[in-house]
Parts: structure tokens; sequence; C-alpha cells
């Protein structure tokens, strides 16, 4: 209906999309953020802040806040509330993954 | 009336807490006031590098390498307040006409004595790994450091508070107190303040200020913007600006013109100075001017492509026609004194100058001659600069 | 010289209206604009339109959405058809996915300049990751707002959200953040958010709400010049009673606890001011999520850039001053919607659809009787719902306040008393309060509180404290290589180009 940011969508929606964080492969459903594929897996942090190393995930979930800044292919400082999940993305986060807070 | 002070010192930015803070030491009391907070001017709205590296030999570096030592020794004990830091500057050349002017400035500046090294190539690129490949080589100095200016002038506003000085905000001086030729206070909303002497510290307002005193102190407004970017881990490890930007500095081109200096601050930001224009006090963006520092900053450390700007700014360089600051008494107005006018170097120069102005205020001959700052030292010709006083008011408004 | 690599292109785009924003207010204004006759260009920052209040699934996923969970989509769908048909038309220039870094004003008109929202991350379609300018002689800002904070002790620990933050992930992704919610604050938006969660199949352990339900009383006569309003309120009430959701008044979260993750709330009971009130504590444990809302702030940057005259909102926020045509003191600059009080979304789009009318220079409607009462109605929910006076009674020397340079509040309270540092934007400067990635966005409010002191106006900063934190001259990141494209003012040849 208008522009969005998958030039290739699974071909059924019921397709689930495939994504690699910090070398763990994890599926999320098509059309999902990052944040989102992310927190339905159970990691709820994937940032470490710069001063005091502490995790951070979502807050504001609507790409205010930058809390959730996360690398997705590559590019550094993307924000997951608004990323969408798509297939082969490959997600880096800055936050220790066995001290990952899990929901 | 309240009782009145030895000193009033109209101005907390840097020059005016420095002064503030150094005559608290020479035991005099003090009273410091400011039309808003404490650094809510120029002070804020800059950049604070502590420069050896780009000055004219000259007055302006004698009185340089005085300040350094003030904040080196007599203000040791506060360093960490103020986030100093001692990271030493590196200016870099990518042409070889560059490479040569530099080459020429580095061996006057080893003549007057400024700590001055070479870097070739592979030193430039082993000081800041990130340097654009274009890079021929640089010079090193070791004595440039930087401060965050704000907590200097919170701070020493504090210290002089400390040592008896009192502090009053939101106090626009509006008036000067007089008995016959001589100043004797001033007069604000807050009420009148009286005092031997009245220090006109107001930076970029300085002429405005000296204009109700009825003399003539030429500080013109010179437009500086800055870029930040997002936080970043250190990349950019010294104070590292252009080759070009030494003729920069003493320009009074009005056109606008930007040179990059690019540096890393601790809080992971990089800050991207500083273009140099003169639009009296425009405010508005100009987006000629943020293209230029990234187009500059860019050429400098290609890395920084990719890198988001998270903020700019700009402030107003209090500059004098000569681009040397006006420091001491008025003669013209018997117990009026200034300490303005330092353009793009106040934060550098403020201990220095506080610290030398407290000497003279106390009546002790200062470590420094004054002369070649005198404030009566410009010609009639220069009376013009209370033109700006009108553009000056709405700004302060604004 | 220009840096190697690909820097976006920068087509200009120009119209007679230009929209920020494609929320209820931007959609309406667009609408009214373009069929008043108007060249209409609309930047949105998100990638379909629907805002905050009509976030829905990607329409490539559910190309159809039913409106479940929504409110007033019947209006959506109707803004939306009519939007659709005008971009159909030629007549509206969609541009999603960017989002305006700066807006200037020139003679007679206005620019704005965008960037990629999600910048950086190679471009996977036909064209909105490219930045665009656009330049227009007449500009609506409908920016929208997000939730106000206030921190509390552990507010920075994974797994504690902002309500809307909460709302927003339901209805963007049909998925749920965690399994058992708290949710906290003050205000009606807290209902939507249990709501929401609990038809979504979470566990809402409790909403606590710090004023209490006869705050209202005062106020009724309001509240009942918008009877769509009572029917929420009913439908609320059945969904509480049927997923036996708690509703406690007069009650805080005083502590989120866990180490790397929310485990768990403290709870209190407050007076009228907010102080808690002793031997009222309590524990919730078991809690992955806990969602904060203390009302919204409005996004005020852009309207602030452009000299927008502002003034205090009835809940405290800076908001735009606007005519009865929704014009702002500056000539051709429109505001609708949030940045000009917050008042929900049927207000938003009655004040699009007022000011896209306006800004087309089509027949001009009359400040309608419908918003006034909405209005109305939105003045008294925030005497109703105010930020508890005592609030920063409830915070430790080592709260977090800033959560990006994670600045604490004692930090801040040395700042203010010992350096003189009394508006948000002195703290700023010695602090670094509200100088990291956000700008202040999520913090700005509750530094100027701080500011203040925890006298009378602890809860109520001023405008220019306020202004002081909300000026953020780069609306969003963008990156220098992009900025490096900046030269000469791009209005003169824009003017000459249309398309
Ligand atoms: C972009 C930029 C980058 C810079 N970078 C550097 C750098 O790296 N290193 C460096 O050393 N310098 C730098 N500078 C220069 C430096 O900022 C100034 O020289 C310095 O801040 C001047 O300090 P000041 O105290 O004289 O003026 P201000 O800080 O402006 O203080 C003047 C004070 O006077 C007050 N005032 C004005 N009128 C009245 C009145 N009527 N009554 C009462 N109070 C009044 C104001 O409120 C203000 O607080 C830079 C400047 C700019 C613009
Ligand atoms: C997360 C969230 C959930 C909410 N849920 C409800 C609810 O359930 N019920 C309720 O009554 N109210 C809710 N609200 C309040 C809601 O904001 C209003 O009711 C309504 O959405 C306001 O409409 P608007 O058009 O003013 O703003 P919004 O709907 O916020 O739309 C603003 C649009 O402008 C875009 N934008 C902002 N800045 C820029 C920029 N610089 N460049 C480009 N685009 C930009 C945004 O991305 C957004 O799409 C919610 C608010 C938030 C933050
Ligand atoms: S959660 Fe706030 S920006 Fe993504």
């Amino acid at each position: 209906m208008n522009a969005h940011h998958n030039a290739s969508p699974p071909s059924s929606a019921e397709d689930a999309v495939t994504l690699t964080v910090d070398g763990r492969v994890l599926t999320a459903a098509p059309g999902q953020s990052v944040g989102a594929a992310l927190a339905t897996n159970g990691i709820t942090a994937w940032r470490s802040t710069r001063k005091n190393g502490r995790p951070r995930g979502l807050f504001c979930g609507i790409g205010v806040c930058f809390d959730c800044l996360v690398e997705v292919d590559d590019v550094p400082n993307q924000r997951a509330c608004l990323v969408e999940a798509c297939d082969g993305m490959q997600i880096i986060g800055t936050y220790p993954q066995n001290e990952r807070g899990q929901a | 009336m309240t009782p009145a002070s030895d000193v009033l010192v109209i101005g907390a930015g840097v020059i005016g807490a420095a002064t503030a803070y150094f005559a608290t030491q020479q035991g005099l009391t003090v009273t410091v006031l400011d039309k808003g907070l404490p650094a809510s001017g120029t002070s804020s709205s800059c950049e604070g590098n502590i420069l050896v590296s780009d000055k004219e030999l000259g007055p302006e570096l004698e009185l340089t390498r005085y300040s350094l030592g003030v904040w080196h020794n007599d203000l040791a004990e506060y360093k960490k307040l103020w986030e100093f830091e001692a990271k030493g500057g590196i200016i870099v050349a990518s042409r070889e006409s560059s490479l040569a002017s530099l080459h020429r400035v580095m061996s006057a500046q080893s003549g007057y004595g400024v700590d001055v090294e070479e870097l070739d190539r592979e030193a430039l690129r082993e000081a800041e790994p990130h340097i654009s490949p274009e890079a021929l080589g640089g010079a090193s100095y070791r004595e440039d450091c930087q401060v965050q200016p704000m907590l200097v002038a919170a701070h020493l506003v504090r210290l002089a508070r400390q040592a008896g000085a009192r502090f009053v905000a939101d106090a626009p001086v509006t008036g000067f107190l007089r008995d016959g030729d001589r100043v004797t206070g001033v007069s604000s909303p807050r009420g009148d303040f009286s005092a031997g002497a009245v220090v006109n510290c107001t930076g970029t307002w300085a002429g405005e200020l000296a204009a109700m005193a009825g003399v003539s102190v030429p500080v013109l407004p010179r437009r500086g913007f800055v870029m930040v970017t997002e936080p970043l881990p250190p990349m950019v490890h010294h104070k590292v600006y252009a080759a070009e930007y030494i003729d920069n500095v003493g320009s009074s081109d009005a056109g606008l013109q930007a040179s990059p200096v690019v540096e890393g601050t601790p809080s992971g930001t990089i800050l991207i100075g500083s273009t140099r224009e003169r639009v009296g006090f425009d405010r508005t963006v100009s987006t000629e001017a943020l293209g230029l520092l990234a187009r500059n900053a860019v050429s400098l450390f290609p890395f920084l492509e990719r890198i988001k700007a998270i903020r700019h700014y700009h402030g107003f360089r209090p500059y004098c026609p000569d681009h040397l600051p006006v420091i001491g008494h008025d003669d013209r107005a018997p117990g009026l004194w200034h300490a303005a006018g330092h353009e793009g170097a106040g934060i550098g120069l403020s201990a220095g100058t506080g610290k030398l102005l407290a000497q003279a205020l106390a009546g002790q001959s200062p470590d420094l001659d004054l002369t070649p700052f005198a404030p009566a030292r410009f010609g009639e010709e220069f009376s013009g600069a209370s033109t700006t006083v009108t553009e000056h008011t709405e700004e302060a408004t604004a | 010289m220009s840096p190697a690599g690909n820097r976006p292109g920068n087509d200009g785009v120009n119209a007679d209206v230009a929209v920020v924003g494609a929320g209820p207010a931007g959609l309406a204004a667009a609408v009214a604009a373009a069929e008043a006759g108007a060249a209409v260009a609309v930047v949105d920052a998100g990638s379909q339109p629907g805002g905050q209040f009509w976030r829905h699934r990607p329409e490539t996923i559910v190309p159809e959405p039913d409106g479940r969970g929504h409110h007033g989509w019947r209006t959506y769908v109707d803004l939306r058809s009519r939007f659709d048909a005008a971009r159909a038309a030629g007549r509206i220039t969609y541009l999603p996915g960017l989002q305006v870094w700066m807006a200037q004003n020139y003679d007679g008109g206005f620019t704005l300049r965008t960037t990629p929202t999600v910048a950086g991350v190679p471009p996977r379609d036909n064209g909105s990751s490219v930045a665009r300018t656009v330049v227009a002689p007449r500009l609506v800002l409908c920016p929208g707002g997000y939730d106000r904070q206030l921190p509390v002790p552990g507010w920075e620990l994974p797994g504690a959200m902002a309500a809307g933050g909460i709302q927003a992930f339901i209805k963007g992704n049909a998925a749920l953040p965690g399994k058992r919610f708290v949710i906290a604050g003050t205000g009606p938006f807290l209902l939507p958010v249990a709501a929401g969660v609990a038809e979504a199949g979470g566990q809402v352990l409790a909403v606590l709400e710090s004023s209490s339900g006869s705050a209202w009383l005062p106020h009724l006569r309001a509240a009942a010049g918008v009877p769509g309003k009572a029917l929420e309120g009913a439908e609320y009430a059945s969904i509480f009673a049927r997923h036996r959701i708690p509703y406690r008044q007069r009650s805080i979260v005083t502590e989120v606890l866990g180490t790397n993750h929310v485990t768990g709330v403290r709870t209190a009971k407050v007076d009228s001011v907010g102080r808690v009130r002793p031997g009222t504590e309590r524990i919730y444990q078991g809690v992955d999520v806990v969602g904060f809302g203390w009302g919204f702030t409005p996004q005020m940057e852009l309207p602030l850039s452009l000299g927008a005259e502002t003034r205090l909102d009835a809940d405290g926020s800076l908001v735009g001053v606007v005519d009865e045509h929704q014009q702002s003191s500056v000539r051709g600059l429109y505001l609708a919607g949030e940045v000009t009080g917050v008042g929900g979304a049927s207000l938003a789009v009655l004040e699009g659809l007022a000011a896209g009318t306006a800004a087309a220079r089509g027949r001009a409607l009359s400040s309608s009787k419908t918003m006034w009462r909405h209005r109305k109605f939105a003045q008294a929910m925030h005497k109703a719902h105010p930020i508890p006076p005592s609030w920063q009674e409830w915070l430790t020397p080592d709260t977090a306040v800033c959560r990006c340079e994670e600045v604490t509040a004692g930090q801040i309270a040395d700042a203010r008393d010992l350096l003189d540092a009394r508006d948000a934007r002195s703290l700023k400067s010695f602090t670094r309060a509200g100088m990291g990635w956000c700008q202040g966005r999520v913090c700005g409010f509750a530094t100027a509180c701080l500011g203040e002191g925890t006298g009378n106006q602890g809860a109520a900063p001023s405008v220019g404290s306020l202004a002081g934190s909300a000026k953020r001259p780069l609306a969003a990141p963008v990156a220098i290589g992009e900025l490096t494209a900046l030269a000469e003012p791009a209005e003169t040849n824009l003017q000459t180009k249309k398309n």
C-alpha cells in the first residue's frame, strides 16, 4: 500500500524471520521490530551504558530515548524499536550475553 | 543600598569568575552580579581549549603562557573540578605549502620558548591513528590543554563565595553610580551596589556596559558554531586542527571561515569546531556553517562521515579590532576597570587575566605588564562599537 | 570537497503546505489541506501513517488492519482513504521514514531538512531512505509527543518502560514485552495501556494511580461534555473487571527492584501532595515489566526552532500558542495535536482539520464547539491528574535522573545548591543531564523540576527552564556525511523546481 523498509518480504506472511544476535539464531514474526524480536525471545537487555556498564533495552518504544541502540548489519547505534527485523539480519549488542536479564 | 565592597564584578562568565576568585585571594571584599546565572553567556557556548599553539607571538602569547602557569600552579588543586586535561594539541598539514608554513611557524614559536615538536607522517599516525591518509605531517604542542568551561566559571564563583564573596543572580546592571567622574557602583533591578572598584567582565556585552559609563570599548561579536557528535569510544586523542586555522584566528574578515578543529571530550562526544563570522548577534542557524564544519571535519578524520551529529550550538566571541583583550583600569572613568574581549581564547586566558587584574586591584604591580591591553588604547575611530548596542539588547531578551 | 562514499541524494520537494507528522493531527491536516486544493507534502518519521494513537502492524504483513484494540478506528479509516485518494490524485506527496532534523524559516516560507529514520541501514525499498528537502510557504507541525517521566529508584533497569512504549510494542508487533506487568503513574492513559496488556494475554498485577478518583469531582461537568470519553471509561471498567485488574489510587511505585532486570516493585500509598504514607509499603514480586506514564510531553523542538511563542499548559507542559485557526505566533506556521496542548486523538484530528484548511487558505473552519468541549475535558483531566508536588521526595541521591549520561539526583542537587544551577540549561552545562543521545527528551521535565528545588515549584517548572531544555537545534541525530552536502542555501534553486 505504501513505502516500507522491506523490499523482499517473506513469501508468505506466516514465514518466520530469522536473525542472528551475537551469534545466536532467533526467529521473529515478520514485521516485528528488532527490539520486539529480541524481547519476545527473552532478551531484554542488549546495550551496556558507557559510564557504569549497566544493561539497557527498550524504554520508550517509539524512537525517543535511544536506550535501545544496537548494531544492525554493521551499522552501529540503530534504534532497535524502529528497525524492522528482516531475514538474515546480524544484530550485535554491547551488553554481554551471559549477564542478560531473562524475561 | 547594600554595604560597599572593595570590588564589584559585573558578569559571571569565566573572566568575571576568575577575577572575583583572585580578588578574594588578595583579601578584597567582592560582589559579583550577573544578569542571569553563572556561565550563562559565551562561556557556556564555546570549547574549553587552553591553547598555546595558535597564539600570535607577542603580548597574547605572553599572557597565554602566564595564564597556563596559573592553571597549573595557583589552581592546581581544583583541576578535577573542571575536568582539566593536559591532552596536547596537534596541527596537521595536508598540503606541501601548508606544511612549509607550519615549519616556519614552529621555528618562530620555538624562539619564543613554545614547546613544539615536529611530527612526520608516521609519528602523526601514531599519535592519531584515524587521521586522514592525506595528512602529510604535523606539529605537536604538549602544553595545550582542555577544561570544561562552564564548570570553571561555576566553581570559581563558588570558591569566591567560600572566600567571602557575594554572588547576585538575575541582576542586570542598568547604570553606573557616579560621584563626579568617578564610578562608585552600579544599579540593577536587584538594587544599587557600591564599590571601590567596578570591573566590567561582560564579554561580548562589554561595549554596551562601557557605553553606559560614557566610555567606548570596542568589543564586537564574532559568531561561532560548534557541532557535537554521538558519544564514541576514544577515536581522537588530542585537539587536532589544520594548519590553516592559525591564519584564520587573527583574521578580521567578515565572511564565513572555518578550519577543522576536532577533539574528543571525556564524555565521549567529539567536538567539531568552529566557524568564525561577523554577523552581529544573529542567532539564525546557518546551514552553510554546518556544511563547512562537516566537510572540514571529514577531511581531517574520514571516519566521521558515518558518525552522527546530535547537537550543535553557537556563541559570540567577544573581540576587539586588534584581537587583544582589554584588561585594566579605564582612566577615562576613574573607578571603572575592564576585563573583556578575549575573543576565542577567553577560557584559556581567564586564570591569568583574573590573577593579574586582582593584583592591580589590590594596588600591586601585576606580574605581567598590562599596557598592551589598556582599555583606552583605541582611537576615536572605533567608538562606533556602540552601534552593536541595539542588536545586543534584542539578543539579551531572546 | 566532498567525501567519498554514497551520500544520500537530497532531492527537493516543493509544496503549498508542508505537514510534519502523520498521526491523527498530521493526517487530518494533510487531508484538509489537499481537499482545499493545496499541493501538500507530508513528512513522517514512521514508516506508515497512524502516529502513536493509530499505530498498527506493518501493512506489508497485515494489509487490512481490523482496528481491534483501537479507538476511533472509523475516523482513521475515513482519513486514511481520503489521504490515499489525495496521494493517488497527486495532491499529497507522502514522505515516510524521514525525520526532520531541522526546520528553517526563509523569506516567506519554510524549509524542512530530513534524514532517514533508520539511517545507515542499507535501503531496502524504493527510496524512503533517501533524505529529501521540503520547501513550502506554509507549514503545519504535528509532531505529537511522548510519555512524560518522573525518575524513581531502579527505573533504568531493563523491563522498566514507558507506559506508551508498552502499548506501542503491542500495537506494532502483536506481541507482549513480558508476562507480568505493573502500570504506574497518573492519568486516564494508564487504563488503555493496562487494558491492552490484558487483552493481549499479559497479566496486570496492578495499576497504580497517584491521584484519587475524587480529584475528578470538581471537573465532572467538563467530562460530561465529551460523552465518548464516558463510553471509553465504561469499556475499560469492564475489561478491568473481566481480567481482575486491581486499580489502586493514591498509590505509587517507590522503587523498581532487580539487579540486571526488573523482578518486582515496591509500592506505597501517598497523600494528596504525593508524600508517602508510612506503613503502607507493599512489594509485588515476579514482575517483569513495569510501565510508567505521567502524562505526555509535547515534542517542542521544531516549533521552538522556528521561534513560535510558547506557554505552560494546565499539565505543566510547554506548548505552542495558537490562534483560532491553529496559527502560531509565526506567520504561516500552524500547530496541531499534542504540541498545542495534550488533549488526545479526537482533539488532535479537529485541530489538524482546522490547521490544514487554514494553511491551504481554504474556507476558515470556525473553532467548533466540539473542539472547545474537548479542550475543556483535557484541562479537567490535567487538573485531576497533576504531577504530585512532593514527587522529589521519592528520589534517593543515587537515583538516575538522566538515563543517557547516568546523572544522579544527588549530582543534580549538588549543582543546584553549590553552583546556583537553577534551570535545566545550567544543570545540563554542569552535570550533563540532558546532553546524551536523547538530548533531554526523557529527563528534561524532571531536571527542570529539580532545578526549582523541593519548594512549591518543584513540580511545575517555568517556561524558561522547560524551553531551555526543549531547544534542540538538531531535532534528530544526522550523519555528518549528510551534512557535508549542505552548502549554499538550497532555497534558491528549489524555488523554481516544482515536483
Ligand atoms: C564557538 C566558540 C568556541 C570557543 N572556543 C574557545 C576555546 O576553545 N578556548 C578558549 O579559551 N576560548 C574559546 N572561546 C572564547 C570564550 O568562550 C570567550 O572568550 C569567553 O567565554 C569569554 O568569557 P567572558 O567571561 O568574558 O564572557 P561571558 O561568558 O559571555 O560572560 C559575560 C557575562 O556577563 C553577563 N552580563 C552581560 N551583560 C550584563 C549586565 N548588563 N549586567 C550583568 N551581567 C551582564 C552575562 O550574563 C555573562 O554571564 C570560544 C568562543 C566561541 C563562541
Ligand atoms: C506511545 C504513545 C501511545 C499513545 N497512546 C494513546 C492512546 O492509547 N490513547 C490516547 O488517547 N492517547 C494516546 N497517546 C497520546 C497521543 O499522542 C495522542 O492522543 C495522539 O496520538 C496525538 O496525535 P498527534 O497527531 O498530535 O501526534 P502523534 O500521533 O504522536 O503523531 C506524530 C507523528 O509525527 C512524527 N514526528 C514527530 N517528530 C517528527 C520529526 N522531527 N520528523 C518527522 N516526523 C516526526 C511521529 O513519528 C509521529 O508519527 C499516546 C502517545 C504515545 C507517545
Ligand atoms: S526504546 Fe526508546 S528509542 Fe528505542
